[in-house]
């Protein structure tokens, strides 16, 4: 059985200018031990997925549609109490921004203290030393000396190990990471990343990974979903999407990754941008930037389906598409 | 971007940005009452300590290095937001201090900051936000030319000049940096620092606005100091960078040199950790051993209990920056021809 499963998510944002979809039928699934890795343009939708599945999505937020099941029980419609305690124990979150999770006025031992007497059996001598345990599995140097410290105290990067810390620090069945390792140097990321893979091989926790960096999917994800205006342009195996994509959108994305062997005097990047929710555009919502764009694109909206290895939300994989 | 300025150039070209020995230290002591109880004295960081540098006008220097490194509190002394502990910056001839004193001078720089959560004001509308520079310094006049010059900005970053009457939260992790890009491009800066400014957008959008840089450098001549730890990123951008260690430059060298022979055990050891997109499911080398803590940094080299060449010389003298092969490099076993370029 799947530890998450998402059936045709709909995220809607009420607002005085009409009601924005920031979400539309977004489905996928996530088995225990597997990592997800989510990508896809700025704005696309993925903070939003994992804040919904977390149900902390911003009010004037709300799912307005669809089911989220955690081991096939549904999440999406629990109390507020009900929720709190299953995001400390069950999944984990670390968020984007690493202000939100940190209370500034707090030192960082206390906050990782108080989430582990929370959800675990441990007196506060224990729980100081795992705590002390964790700031060391995520590379805080000195971290007996530094547990005192505030936030504000800690570079960027450092920041971010902490709250990476507290998310795992209750041994959650599912972590919800949205981009975990952009504030950190290679090195600490090669770090976290074996942690969080060492978390899945061996304690069988499933992990959805939000990030914009193909390198960190190429070695941490076993599947990918491409996002695209509110909803998935193409999920499948790893080595699939990033080498070989189907949808037009992802080819063009994995063609704007920088060269690491060279230098260009101008990086490829896909023409325009992405439209604003307000004004998505009818048929295909990747049509006006498409290269291979026909006829069908422009009136009928593609949902996913198999593009060989993969699935992909485009006409092109339908019979009867151009050659 | 532009060619880095070789030995053989007849004038040295006019550096816009220049620090001498910068040192910043943080005190980072326990309160009086809990020191005085467990019997222990002031604890200082040492965030950075001793960096010399100059940014010849039109160029891009980067810095690299480890998380905690320093990188953010440089960018934030050249800019003024820290005041040195110790050593000197000019800005394009005078005193950093002279020049902020001067709104005119002080226009000609911006900073993009590593999280764009904290450097937006969550209450005022983007329009507001982005046109901030433009009133401080009183560089366009009237609301009309204002909400046009705000339009372009947001168009330049991939955002839709109606995007100008949202609030921050409103928008995307990205679309958030987006709108500090916008900002700091407003003033029309000669004098740009960066600060992983492209770290939370996706590869697509990344190399739009790393495409736009560069268009303004080569039109404007606009000088970059730029941090990422995105290595290619940092080799698309730069014309000479930094290599950060614990507070201190280890090795500077014109972009391409650094890439194609990196010389110090550290910059060899970070190039190794670069995440390579053909590994599917393999691990990568990290730089081995435990990250030294700032307060209580290793005597001599501080790489030394990290570093495979390490010997007693090492660990007794710090290694100061020296020419080797058309770079400069700290280290005691480049000097000594120990360390063999492979
Ligand atoms: N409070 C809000 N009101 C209206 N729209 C919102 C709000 N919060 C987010 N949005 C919009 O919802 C969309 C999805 O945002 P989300 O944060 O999920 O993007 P993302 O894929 O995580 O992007 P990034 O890679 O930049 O972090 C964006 O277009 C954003 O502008
Ligand atoms: N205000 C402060 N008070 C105390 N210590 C600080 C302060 N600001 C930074 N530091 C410390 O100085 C060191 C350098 O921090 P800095 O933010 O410059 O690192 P960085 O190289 O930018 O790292 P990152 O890549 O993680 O952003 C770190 O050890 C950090 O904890
Ligand atoms: S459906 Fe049409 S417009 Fe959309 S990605 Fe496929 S080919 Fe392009
Ligand atoms: S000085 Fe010694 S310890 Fe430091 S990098 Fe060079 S060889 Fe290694
Ligand atoms: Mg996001
Ligand atoms: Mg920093």
């Amino acid at each position: 059985m799947s530890l998450l499963e998402l059936r045709n998510l709909r995220v809607e944002f009420p607002t005085r200018r009409g009601t924005l979809v920031a979400l539309d039928d977004v489905s996928f699934s996530i088995a225990p031990g597997e990592v997800l890795g989510v990508v896809g343009e700025s704005g696309a939708g993925k903070s939003m997925t994992g804040a919904a599945i977390i149900g902390l999505l911003e009010p004037p937020g709300r799912i307005a549609g669809g089911q989220i099941l955690l081991e096939g029980r549904r999440i999406d419609n629990l109390r507020y109490d009900d929720m709190r305690r299953i995001r400390g124990k069950q999944i984990g979150a670390i968020f984007q921004d690493p202000l939100t999770t940190l209370n500034p006025l707090y030192t960082v031992g206390r906050q990782l203290v108080e989430t582990i007497t929370t959800h675990l059996p441990l007196n506060p001598a224990q729980a100081r030393a795992r705590a002390i345990e964790w700031l060391e599995r995520v590379g805080i140097p000195a971290a007996a000396q530094r547990i005192d410290s505030y936030p504000h105290e800690f570079s960027g990067g450092m920041r971010q190990r902490v709250v990476i810390a507290l998310a795992l620090c209750a041994e959650p069945k599912l972590i919800v990471a949205d981009e975990p390792t952009t504030a950190l140097d290679v090195s600490i990321q090669a770090q976290v990343i074996a942690l969080l893979k060492g978390l899945a091989r061996d304690q069988g926790t499933a992990m959805m990974l939000v990030t914009h960096d193909m390198g960190v999917i190429a070695e941490t994800a076993d599947r990918v979903a491409v996002m695209y205006a509110g909803r998935i342009a193409e999920i499948g195996p790893v080595r699939e999407v990033v080498k070989q994509a189907r949808h037009p959108y992802s080819a063009g994305l994995m063609a704007s990754i920088p060269p690491m062997d060279r230098r260009v005097d101008k990086l490829a990047a896909i023409e325009g941008s992405m439209p604003r929710l307000s004004a998505i555009p009818q048929g295909c919502a990747y049509n006006p930037r498409c290269p291979r764009v026909f006829s069908r694109c422009m009136v009928e909206r593609p949902d996913l389906i198999p593009a060989g290895p993969t699935d992909a939300a485009c006409w092109l994989y339908a019979p009867g598409a151009p050659a | 971007m532009s060619d880095t300025p070789t030995a053989a150039s007849p004038t040295p070209p006019a550096a816009m940005l220049e620090t001498r020995d910068l040192a910043r230290f943080f005190d980072v002591s326990r309160p009086a009452l809990q020191r005085l109880l467990s019997r222990e004295g002031r604890r200082t960081l040492r965030a950075v300590d001793g960096i010399s540098f100059a940014i010849p006008k039109g160029t891009t220097l980067s810095l690299v290095g480890e998380s905690g490194c320093g990188k953010s509190t440089v960018a934030r002394l050249v800019v003024g937001l820290y005041g040195p502990t110790r050593g000197e910056i000019r800005f394009d001839g005078q005193s950093l201090a002279t020049a902020r004193s001067d709104p005119a001078q002080r226009s000609r720089m911006q900073m993009i900051f590593q999280d764009p959560y904290a450097s937006l004001n969550p209450r005022w509308r983007v329009a507001d936000i982005i046109a901030e520079p433009l009133r401080a310094f009183k560089l366009v006049e009237g609301r009309d030319a204002q909400q046009k010059r705000v339009g372009e900005l947001l168009t330049q970053v991939g955002l839709s000049p109606l995007d100008a009457q949202k609030f921050p939260h409103e928008f995307s992790g990205g679309q958030r940096q987006r709108i500090s890009i916008a900002r700091a491009l407003s003033s029309n800066p000669e004098f740009l620092v960066c600060d992983e400014p492209t770290s939370a957008l996706d590869v697509s959008v990344q190399a739009q606005i790393l495409n736009l840089m560069k268009d303004l450098q080569a039109r404007l001549g606009l000088t970059f100091l730029f941090i990422s730890h995105n290595l290619a990123v940092v080799r698309q951008v730069s014309d000479r960078i930094g290599v950060m260690y614990l507070g201190r430059i280890v090795e500077s060298a014109a972009s391409e040199t650094l890439f194609t022979t990196p010389q110090h055990p550290y910059t060899r050891a970070l190039m190794e950790a670069i995440p390579d997109l053909d590994m599917t499911g393999r691990s990568r080398i990290p730089v081995g051993g435990e990250v030294p803590s700032p307060i209580t940094p290793p005597s001599g080299c501080a790489f030394h209990p990290r570093c495979p060449l390490a010997n007693d010389r090492c660990r007794q003298e710090r290694p100061e920056l020296r020419p080797s092969l058309g770079a400069e490099v700290a280290c005691h076993a480049v000097e000594e021809g120990r360390a063999i370029l492979s």
